[in-house]
């Protein structure tokens, strides 16, 4: 475990280092800022619209944050060769690539966070109530949703020959998830025959990052969230999930060889 | 009492799939036997594309072997544990540059699970072995290529290995940069360390190593003490390497013109 921590805390360091992160808090930060200080026509409603804009953008941005950090990490420790006196240790490649996901994982974590954090103030300073409890069930959703993500962007930095595509494939098939998952079963049911088995095998298959995503419908109206039952219930889906894509990327990295 | 090997390959052959259709496959190593004893310095000599690098590749579980086995410290090379006592550098320096080398030295000290108050005294022992102390709070990317192999060494000693693997440790180095890391493995070796090490630069090797075995097109051409060898050969190992690889003075390119003269 000390080394899959150190691994992690490397990754960690990076992104503390790096200045994109801090380009993309800076900037939905600022949005987030103005909404929260719009007064259209004195209406008290329009802070809900205001809340879900900032969410959605809380969404994109973890989703570029939790993609393009972990989508670079194998790539660069090839290209830049580090990869090498590292695995001239005695370190496991399943250990590597679990480091690289905690690191990343954790990353993403601490980006959400900060974005929730603010997101919670300002919305907090608009409508005179503070709904902690519901934001942070929100947060841990998310949390657990971008666990997916990280782990899916790790097995496509093996599979993918450039970062870039990588990173663009991750993207699409997150928001297609996210956009077009809730209405497959819809189809799947009306169409027919082959077409609709293999609508209903995708509906299936896919991880359901969309159910952590449809969390911001409840929290924009200040509905009630789900309780611990179904909320465990779905932090333990994705939690298998990461561990079954995790187990696919260690299957197809552990006899990959690397040339010096 | 017949002394164990430290290092051991037995049979090892390395095929490459060739990226080009039709051309099937390349042989890297032909079944190649080799035993390092403790306490030795030896010099693994041979042209680019002999092998050397692949060997090395082998021995650090980055590629796997078609057939035949690689041990270190009697542990099979595909298991992670073999690695514990071996310190290794690389031909070219790279690591995480946004690290200080403090940093760099306390992260892989925690790979191997070092003490946290030991840990400490190991840093501070390496940076000053590699005469880095000074920089030691500089980020990596801010050093000289000259101070990169010189951490590049002292995470190489970070776990105190018993065994050093140093693929081409003077390549690209200035003299003086050169002389530090040649002084730096000849206290490693009066230590006692037992140090595996590839080389272009013969002379150098001819000071330091004990035993050289000579690698070329995949196959191992000679093995043997440096003394017997220079004494056989009756010149410099330099002479002797290429007379055991079969390199004519000339042979090839003797009668090709090494200019073409454009004014006719």
């Amino acid at each position: 475990m000390n080394v899959i921590w150190a691994i992690a805390s490397v990754v960690l360091k990076e992104m503390i280092r790096r200045k994109d992160f801090y380009v993309l808090f800076v900037i939905t930060a600022l949005i987030t800022l103005v909404m929260g200080s719009v007064n259209i026509f004195n209406d008290k409603s329009i802070a809900g619209y205001l809340k879900e804009l900032c969410l959605l953008l809380i969404w994109i941005c973890s989703l570029v944050i939790a993609i393009s950090t972990t989508a670079r990490q194998l790539y660069a420790e090839k290209e830049n060769r580090t990869i090498f006196p590292l695995l001239a240790k005695p370190v496991s490649r399943a250990q590597l690539l679990l480091g690289k996901f905690l690191g990343c994982w954790i990353a993403s974590g601490l980006a959400l966070l900060l974005f929730y954090v603010f997101l919670a103030v300002i919305a907090g300073s608009r409508e005179h109530h503070w709904p902690i409890g519901s934001y942070f069930t929100a947060f841990v959703l998310h949390w657990g949703a971008l666990a997916v993500v990280v782990a899916l962007a790790l097995l496509g930095s093996i599979i993918f020959a450039a970062p870039s595509s990588n990173m663009t494939i991750c993207f699409i098939v997150a928001m297609g998830i996210i956009w077009i998952e809730p209405h497959l079963n819809t189809v799947a049911v009306a169409t027919k025959g082959v077409l609709g088995s293999l609508m209903y095998a995708i509906y299936f298959i896919v991880p359901r990052v969309d159910w952590a995503f449809s969390i911001r419908e409840l929290l924009v109206f200040d509905n009630p969230l789900p309780g611990f039952a179904v909320s465990g219930g779905a932090l333990l889906f994705y939690a298998g999930y990461t561990a079954l894509v995790l187990t696919a990327a260690w299957l197809l990295f552990r006899r990959r060889a690397l040339h010096t | 009492m017949h002394m164990q090997p430290i290092l051991k390959i037995e049979n090892l052959r390395v095929e490459y799939r060739s990226k080009e259709v039709g051309q099937g496959t390349k042989v890297a190593l032909k079944d190649l036997n080799l035993s390092v004893f403790p306490g030795e310095t030896f010099g693994f000599l041979g042209p680019n594309g002999a092998g050397k690098t692949t060997t090395m590749n082998v021995l650090l579980g980055f590629v796997n072997a078609t057939s035949g086995d690689a041990y270190l410290f009697g542990q099979n090379v595909r298991e992670p544990i073999a690695r514990q006592r071996i310190g290794y550098l690389p031909e070219l320096t790279y690591y995480y540059k946004f690290l200080t080398a403090e940093e760099l030295l306390r992260f892989y000290a925690r790979i191997f699970n070092i003490p946290k108050n030991e840990r400490e005294k190991r840093i501070d022992t390496v940076l000053k072995l590699v005469e880095l102390d000074h920089a030691r709070t500089r980020q990596i990317k801010t050093y000289s290529k000259g101070m990169q192999q010189r951490v590049g060494l002292a995470q190489a000693l970070i776990n105190d290995p018993d065994l050093l693997i140093f693929d081409e440790p003077t390549s690209g180095l200035d003299p003086i940069g050169r002389m530090k890391v040649r002084e730096i493995i000849q206290r490693l070796k009066n230590e006692g360390k037992t140090v595996f090490f590839s080389s272009h630069e013969l002379g150098e090797v001819e000071t330091i190593c004990d035993r050289v075995g000579i690698l070329y097109q995949g196959e191992l051409k000679r093995e043997g003490r440096v003394t017997d060898i220079v004494s056989e050969f009756n010149c410099d190992l330099e002479q002797a390497f290429l007379r055991i690889i079969g390199y004519t003075p000339g042979g090839a390119t003797a009668s090709t013109p090494l200019l073409h003269s454009q004014a006719a």
